[in-house]
């Protein structure tokens, strides 16, 4: 690894800790790493925009021969400039006296939108959505073929699920009947069958963020390897006297903060009592 | 205060503590969890490793590095057992973070692959990826949905130019590659909510076999679309990129992993039953006190 990597590396490494700190409490070291991401992405974007967007498509124009021009000074292709002006357009938002104007991009944006996502959408995720929940149950194949197979989706038992599962929540859902007697059974199976769709969401959600944290711990042991050698035994090169000050300086700061944090803690609380 | 009560209000902070212990020591310590393999994954598994040599795959790398965790894993797994196999790949990347993830994945993955290797008992040779004969990649574009409509048309009408600013008719094995017909598959791994496009735009739209790897937090919303058939199969979080680095007998980042997971997932476990268990005594204790 290049010094210089080994550097933004290590910068990385307590941009890590500082954004973990927050569980403890809010803190200035995460606020810096909170406002350099919050920046960084915002900036990078931008420019990934400008690079991707609009001057390939805006402001230069490759002809088919491989051969490029400048949209403005091309006269065969004046087409272009109507999303340009359009695009300009959506600027007037900013103006109290014209932002009417914006009105016509955002009508002509969101009209092409919806009229390719209406059919689209309707089709794939609620047609064939419903499809499958009215299929013929597969009586043939009810609990499926190998172990845990009746738990597959294509087995007749998940299919029965499903269908008393869809009927419940939708009953749970209808409010123009009390929930009592056997429409009340149903709606109470109905949340049932909710809460162990939300179940098994929050338990994904719960492996999601642990993964980040392992993520983070495999960032931060390489990091450590390389930095302090901890694996190996050639002495390692990136660990150069100057980083070495950089390094327990950056520690001499969170270490002081932290201190300082904990005399606060034991003065309000002295002071309380 | 009994310890009942105790337990009703502790500091949030001391579970974290507790967490991340638990997490750092057994990351530091050396065992491996058995991974189970689900047929969502081994579907995939099974589709990839099926395909002729040449065939061309998409892989669209939609995610920034706030998902890298579950979702690379599953990107080095499967590109690296594609160009083992001698497949083409074609990388989009219709996030706007995630071009520099696919630029990681495919430097990574190429340095890779130029050491022999042996997997589920097969001997690769070692290779040299070449941009444009094993690979191209397309880069990113803004509006997803109207991009990938039109890769169905034809790639070159939403990218000209390939990431590194080469024309797609120069590259080899662009040539003779048009549109979704002339994949074998799509595989979107996906942090964002360009998967909802890919089924409705692309798989819906155009029909071509569709699978996914999405983060863990998505993972759920996305099976009713497996049961439909409109994915072939489905890869969620750290979990589904481990079955697939265990069926392609490539272990990783994610399996390595695997082991933090239980040791989490226990604890957290034994913090809710506890959590409840102080619930259920210091109610019933406060009935109790109640009645007199």
């Amino acid at each position: 690894m290049e010094f210089s990597t080994f550097l933004w590396t290590t910068f990385a490494a307590f941009l890590t800790l500082a954004t973990y700190s927050f569980l403890y409490k809010d803190n200035p070291f995460y606020k810096i790493a909170e406002h350099i991401v919050t920046g960084v992405a915002a900036g990078y974007f931008a420019i990934l925009l400008w690079h991707n967007g609009l001057v390939p498509k805006l402001w230069f124009q490759r002809l088919d021969d491989g051969d490029w021009f400048v949209l403005w000074l091309n006269s065969s292709r004046p087409w272009y400039l109507i999303p340009a002006i359009l695009g300009i357009l959506m600027w007037t938002r900013f103006s109290k006296k014209y932002q009417w104007v914006s009105r016509w991009p955002m009508a002509l944006y969101i009209g092409i939108s919806a009229g390719i996502a209406v059919p689209l959408e309707m089709s794939n995720r609620v047609n064939k959505q419903l499809y499958d929940t009215m299929a013929d149950l597969d009586w043939a194949n009810f609990l499926g073929q190998g172990t845990y197979a009746m738990f597959d989706t294509t087995s007749g038992l998940s299919q029965l699920l499903i269908v008393i599962g869809v009927v419940a929540a939708l009953v749970y859902f209808f409010f123009s009947k009390a929930h009592t007697g056997v429409f009340g059974a149903a709606a109470k199976l109905g949340i049932w069958t909710l809460m162990i769709g939300f179940g098994a969401s929050f338990g994904f959600t719960v492996m999601a963020r642990i993964s980040l944290f392992i993520n983070r711990l495999q960032f931060l042991g390489g990091w450590g390897q390389e930095a302090f050698n901890a694996s190996g035994t050639t002495p390692n090169a990136n660990f150069t006297p100057w980083f070495q000050v950089f390094f327990w300086l950056l520690v001499a700061l969170v270490a002081g903060y932290a201190t300082w944090e904990i005399i606060s803690h034991i003065k309000s609380k002295s002071v309380s009592t | 205060m009994d310890i009942f009560e105790k337990l009703m209000n502790l500091d949030r902070r001391w579970v974290f503590l507790f967490l991340i212990v638990v997490c750092v020591l057994t990351y530091v310590s050396d065992f491996e969890i058995p991974v189970l393999v689900e047929p969502e994954v081994e579907a995939i598994f099974d589709f990839v490793d099926t395909l002729p040599a040449g065939s061309a795959v998409m892989i669209p790398i939609d995610y920034d590095p706030g998902s890298q965790a579950e979702l690379h894993p599953m990107t080095y797994a499967i590109v690296e057992q594609c160009w083992r196999k001698e497949i083409k790949l074609i990388f989009s990347a219709l996030s706007q973070n995630s071009p520099g993830m696919a630029d990681q994945a495919i430097r990574d993955i190429s340095d890779s692959l130029k050491v022999e290797k042996e997997y589920n008992g097969v001997v690769y040779p070692p290779r040299e990826i070449v941009n444009g004969i094993d690979y191209c990649f397309l880069g990113y574009k803004p509006y997803p949905a109207i991009i990938i409509l039109s890769m169905g048309q034809n790639f070159r009408l939403p990218f000209p130019l390939d990431y590194y600013g080469t024309p797609l008719d120069s590259l080899p094995m662009m040539r003779d590659i048009q549109n979704y017909d002339d994949l074998a598959c799509v595989i979107d791994i996906s942090g964002t909510n360009s998967t909802d496009y890919w089924i409705s735009y692309g798989q819906g739209r155009y029909g071509f076999p569709l699978a996914i790897g999405v983060t863990g937090v998505s993972t759920a919303q996305y099976y009713p679309f497996y049961g439909s058939g409109q994915i072939f199969g489905i890869m969620g979080g750290m979990l589904g990129a481990a079955q697939y680095e265990q069926l392609a007998d490539n272990p990783g980042l994610a399996k390595d992993g695997m082991r933090v997971q239980w040791s989490a997932h226990m604890m957290i476990i034994a913090f809710i039953v506890l959590g409840n268990v102080g619930y259920f005594v210091s109610r019933f204790r406060a009935r109790k006190r109640e009645r007199g």
